[in-house]
């Protein structure tokens, strides 16, 4: 199955102007500047924010035509959505948050397994790490057997560490996974270890040569300034 | 010491907190989440109860509930007998003297949850009914009880609106506050002093409560 979107949406400091696919089993990262637009997209996919103008089609199911008025409700969308904050529910223990939309409540047990929670599956969220925190929240998407999976900077709050060893997670699952996955990073590293196709998203529409300005070196700037503007690339430069 | 009184005061404050409750949280919710044109005129008629008088609350509700009045009338077809000067009365015109203290605590808590949590539920397939049940009200859990205590001490210090809606009639509508009255205009300072001196501790350990609720609330 193919998600294949393409929108616009006035914001305030630029018009968002966007077409995108991913297909079932790969991977479509978007990767940009902060404030590029690419939450507002995955937003908009998730049917969270509405377009001024577009289409969203997932296979032959229209979830979102402005031009015959239709617009999919995100709980008719059957989504695993991974917000960039912690977003699991605080008054719910782990493995209640898991099976909260769970389909069949008997894989949660597996995905702690798989995931490594399964010893803080009576804990509540505020009584453990940020890193066990998202994996909760991926576990939660994805026992809900989503058409689409959204990640929204799932690990850009946590440690370096932590990070990296999640990001490998995710890339070793990744291949179990049979839906479509949309991922938002500003982490080229991220990006480059995860993606099977990258998307860079500038000012709200595709920037084919953002990465390569980014890390090559613009004239007049200097390997310093660079690298203190993006210090986790700084050793690329 | 009016035990009696002291039966219908508790009696009183808890119906009408427990009804007050149940009624109260949608109009809560819809304050707290809808846009709609005209919003701080519906929210000023809501809270009118707060900045009126009790003898006007009073007025109307004799006006509405006495035999002439339009509630009155269809309560006298459907059962034979009156509003006015039952306990039934007493305890509508304390839920209406009461909203103000229901709904704002309430839409206080509500507006504090984490927008992105009624994302989540959305996301997850939650309606906006379950999502309402299953993540706003456990979230809310301290202001909704800061609401309660706030509707229950309001409740039982209620005096003016009672009188004129309820009178005085023993084991029916006299509360603690018309029996303080009463002893007083009777010269019975001694019982009027018992009476009025069990309403401080009650009512500082309550309010004590709802502050540590808010601070709940706030943390």
């Amino acid at each position: 199955m193919t998600i294949s979107a393409s929108f616009r949406k006035k914001l305030k400091y630029f018009d968002l102007d966007i077409s995108l696919s991913c297909r079932s089993e790969k991977m479509t990262v978007m990767i940009g500047p902060s404030g590029g637009g690419k939450t507002t997209i995955i937003r908009m996919l998730a049917g969270l924010e509405m377009p001024d103008e577009g289409r969203v089609a997932y296979g032959d199911e229209i979830w979102f035509d402005s031009a015959r008025r239709v617009n999919l409700a995100p709980q008719k969308r059957r989504l695993g959505y991974v917000f960039q904050d912690y977003t699991l529910f605080p008054h719910l223990n782990f493995y209640d948050n898991a099976a909260f939309a769970a389909v069949n409540k008997k894989e949660v047990d597996a995905l702690f397994e798989l995931f490594k929670i399964s010893h803080l599956r009576k804990r509540k969220p505020h009584q453990v790490s940020g890193g066990e925190r998202q994996r909760c929240a991926i576990c939660q998407a994805l026992a809900r057997h989503p058409r689409l999976l959204l990640l929204d900077e799932p690990f850009s709050a946590l440690d370096v560490v932590t990070r990296r060893g999640l990001r490998e997670e995710l890339k070793s699952m990744k291949g179990t996974l049979s839906c479509p996955v949309i991922y938002v990073t500003h982490d080229i590293n991220e990006a480059l270890f995860l993606a099977d196709e990258i998307v860079p998203v500038v000012d709200g529409k595709i920037d084919p040569g953002w990465m390569q300005r980014t890390i090559t070196r613009e004239p007049g700037e200097g390997v310093a300034a660079k690298g203190a503007r993006e210090p986790r690339l700084a050793l690329v430069y | 010491m009016d035990f009696l009184a002291l039966y219908v005061t508790l009696k009183l404050a808890l119906v009408a907190t427990a009804v007050l409750m149940v009624l109260a949280a949608p109009v809560a919710y819809f304050m707290a989440f809808s846009r709609f044109r005209g919003k701080s005129f519906v929210e000023a008629l809501i809270y009118l109860p707060m900045a009126l008088p009790p003898t006007v609350i009073g007025f109307y509700l004799i006006m509405l509930m006495g035999p002439k009045g339009f509630v009155g009338r269809v309560w006298e077809t459907l059962t034979g007998g009156s509003l006015l000067f039952t306990f039934l009365g007493i305890t509508i015109a304390s839920i209406i003297y009461s909203i103000p203290f229901a709904v704002q605590p309430m839409k206080a808590a509500f507006q504090k949850i984490d927008p992105r949590l009624l994302d989540a539920a959305s996301i997850l397939g939650l309606s906006k009914m379950n999502a309402f049940l299953r993540v706003i009200i456990p979230n809310s859990l301290a202001g909704i009880a800061a609401a309660a205590v706030l509707v229950f001490l309001h409740s039982i210090g209620a005096f003016g609106v009672l009188l004129m809606v309820g009178g005085s009639i023993p084991g029916e509508t006299r509360v603690i506050s018309i029996a303080i009255y009463e002893a007083v205009e009777t010269m019975n300072y001694s019982a009027a002093a018992l009476m009025a001196l069990s309403f401080i501790p009650v009512s500082f350990l309550f309010l004590l409560l709802v502050n540590k609720l808010n601070e709940g609330v706030r943390a």
